[in-house]
């Protein structure tokens, strides 16, 4: 089952120059704290770049949003508990924010049981950032199925992209 | 475009009343007094689809004439009598248990022609039976319909009914014609004469636009139930065809409504924090089958449809989803991966004797129980197809029906000896609606206006 994951080389991009400067929380954000005090406006005054929504923010600072699942399966493997744990480290160092997981399923499995299986994709994630210390109060989760499929194709490459749970932040 | 409640008679046209209105009538006696003068093959249908051998029926359906042509909502009644026709022979030809006989070798009904058939002229056409009637524009603003049914052959008539609609509703009395033909005929269940619930889809794969939509078997009088900006699914009409049952994911919520196809009003039924999903109705109406997932776990519910606390139905480790009530509602059959692939399980309706009835290759999803109740449709995956195929309850006689990329998702029609299905496209994703008959040899798109998928066939309209 090899997975193809474009996403993931951004990602693994991004960590390997952190990596480089320092060791500990490489390139602390500023002032998370502040952040969810004033609503910020979506496509507000582009110049503060502190105005930054955390969300953009977990997205540049942890491996990957998303991680990916074999066939049919939805257990977390190796390199799916790299990124959980990266997430976990995130989401423990902003103890304020909440996360949806979105489970989603690639085109061959009918459309109910993959409702289903959407839902166990993003539960076997959310149980897993759970026991990272990420309280599970702060994690909802959501199954979309089918139903929002990100590459195009009727091809292996794209359905191991499709079977996926995504972490979004929340506030 | 409204839907209301039509006083839909089944006319046994009494003569008198209509006598002096139009001199030669199509009119005299009750269905029954035609069966009898028929004689004594009135049960025995002369199509065996049962076997689905026998070559299409050759039939003659011309234009039905009108005893005066008048102008009405609907249009000219003379025009109106051709589209009857039209219906009609759409409806018969997509059963794929009849051949009309073309155009070209129709004649020009007159109007005292239509309880006098021209058996000779019909036979030289090669067809075996022949269908007429007549359209009239009633005083109070309905139309009445007649429907004639004659072997051509014995020159002996088979059917003799008359339809009063409104003229908003002139489809419905070819459908009500075409459903007592193909009954009579087949000796099955009529299916003409309804609806189909179902998912209009567009936009790119990605984020396709999912509405409610309901339109006529034939895809006629098609109307969007909502407005796309949330995501809807698994539409499922009610047995009393009042409402329609789905799954939202309004606000994100992933729950189970209701529309009320009179007030237009929906409400919810089931929201929670977990996903609620894959609604069924009970033959009865009163209760609502679902799925919920809490914490990745998903089984079956039920609820009552005016609202209540879920009764669970099954708690198995694996995913328990697509239940279907067989038509007494005693059983339920759904599908569940405790025993690791999805497979086919029957149970009783309050959960008990849970049992595996799919034993063949690849998975097993999306059961449906026969209105009639001797067969169980499903989509089996396997072997890069997804396939429509059916099972007696007892999980015997397993024949697929279809053969495609894609093929999902089946509905009965009431009758049992059709199914209505979404095919989707390899690459593209789009599907569209299709019907199969039992024999797997009859199949038909069905048109909609954007792509479509979650067919329902909801029961013949009253």
């Amino acid at each position: 089952m090899t997975k193809l994951v474009p996403g993931l080389m951004l990602g693994v991009a991004l960590v390997a120059t952190a990596a480089c400067s320092k060791k500990p929380p490489a390139a602390l954000p500023p002032a998370p704290t502040d952040a969810p005090a004033q609503p910020t406006q979506p496509y507000g005054n582009g110049e503060t770049t502190q105005a930054t929504p955390l969300s953009e923010q977990f997205r540049r600072e942890v491996t990957s949003d998303t991680i990916h699942f074999g066939l049919d399966q939805f257990d977390v493997d190796q390199e799916s508990r790299a990124i959980l744990d990266s997430q976990a480290k995130w989401l423990v160092a902003h103890p304020n924010v909440r996360i949806t997981l979105e489970g989603h399923c690639d085109e061959r499995g009918t459309r109910e049981y993959n409702l289903a299986l959407g839902d166990r994709r993003a539960n076997a994630a959310k149980n897993y950032l759970a026991a990272q210390g990420v309280s599970p109060d702060r994690i909802s989760t959501i199954s979309y199925g089918k139903e929002r499929p990100v590459a195009m194709g009727s091809d292996e490459a794209s359905w191991a992209q499709n079977r996926r749970a995504v972490t979004l932040v929340l506030n | 475009m409204k839907l209301q409640t039509i006083a839909f008679a089944t006319l046994c046209l009494a003569g008198t009343a209509h006598a002096q209105t139009t001199p030669p009538p199509p009119i005299a006696n009750s269905p029954q007094a035609a069966a009898q003068a028929q004689g004594q093959s009135q049960d025995q249908p002369v199509i065996d689809i049962v076997g689905g051998i026998s070559a299409p029926m050759p039939i003659a359906i011309p234009a039905m004439p009108t005893s005066a042509v008048v102008d009405t909502p609907a249009g000219s009644t003379d025009v109106l009598g051709q589209k009857l026709a039209d219906v009609i022979t759409n409806d018969l030809r997509g059963s794929g248990l009849f051949t009309p006989v073309p155009p070209a070798q129709l004649r020009t009904v007159a109007f005292p022609e239509v309880t006098a058939p021209a058996y000779d002229y019909w036979g030289g056409t090669g067809a075996q039976s022949l269908v007429q009637g007549y359209v009239r524009a009633n005083g109070d603003g309905s139309l009445t319909v007649g429907c004639y049914l004659y072997d051509v052959l014995s020159k002996v008539e088979l059917i003799r009914q008359g339809f009063v609609v409104s003229p908003s509703d002139w489809r419905r009395a070819g459908h009500k014609c075409a459903d007592a033909i193909y009954s009579r005929l087949t000796g099955e269940g009529p299916y003409f004469d309804t609806q189909i619930a179902y998912i209009a889809e567009t936009g790119p794969k990605n984020r396709r636009r999912k509405q409610l939509a309901i339109m006529d078997q034939d895809g006629a009088n098609h109307r969007f139930l909502t407005n796309g900006q949330s995501i809807t699914l698994t539409p499922r009409l009610s047995p009393k065809l009042n409402a329609i049952l789905y799954m939202s994911f309004e606000r994100d919520r992933p729950s189970i409504h209701i529309y009320d196809l009179n007030s237009r009003q929906d409400r919810t039924l089931v929201s929670n924090l977990a996903l609620n999903f894959a609604p069924h109705w009970s033959p009865d109406a009163r209760y609502v089958l679902f799925s919920m997932a809490v914490g990745g776990n998903t089984d079956l519910y039920r609820v009552p449809a005016s609202g209540g606390t879920p009764e669970r139905l099954t708690n198995s480790p694996g995913i328990d989803t697509g239940g279907s009530y067989s038509p007494d509602g005693s059983k339920i059959v759904f599908e569940s991966d405790r025993g690791g692939t999805q497979q086919l399980y029957v149970m009783n309706a309050d959960g008990s004797n849970q049992h595996r009835i799919s034993f063949g290759g690849g998975r097993y999803a999306a059961p449906a129980w026969s209105p009639r109740g001797d067969q169980i449709a499903f989509t089996r995956m396997g072997g890069g197809a997804f396939r429509i195929g059916v099972m007696n309850p007892s999980g015997g006689g397993e024949q697929l029906l279809t053969n495609s990329w894609g093929d999902e998702g089946p509905s009965w029609a009431p009758n049992g000896r059709v199914i209505v299905f979404f095919r989707s496209a390899q690459g593209s994703g789009r599907p569209d609606l299709w019907t199969v008959d039992l024999t797997g040899r009859a199949t038909r798109k069905v048109p909609t206006p954007l792509d479509g998928s979650d067919p329902n066939w909801g029961a013949v309209r009253p």
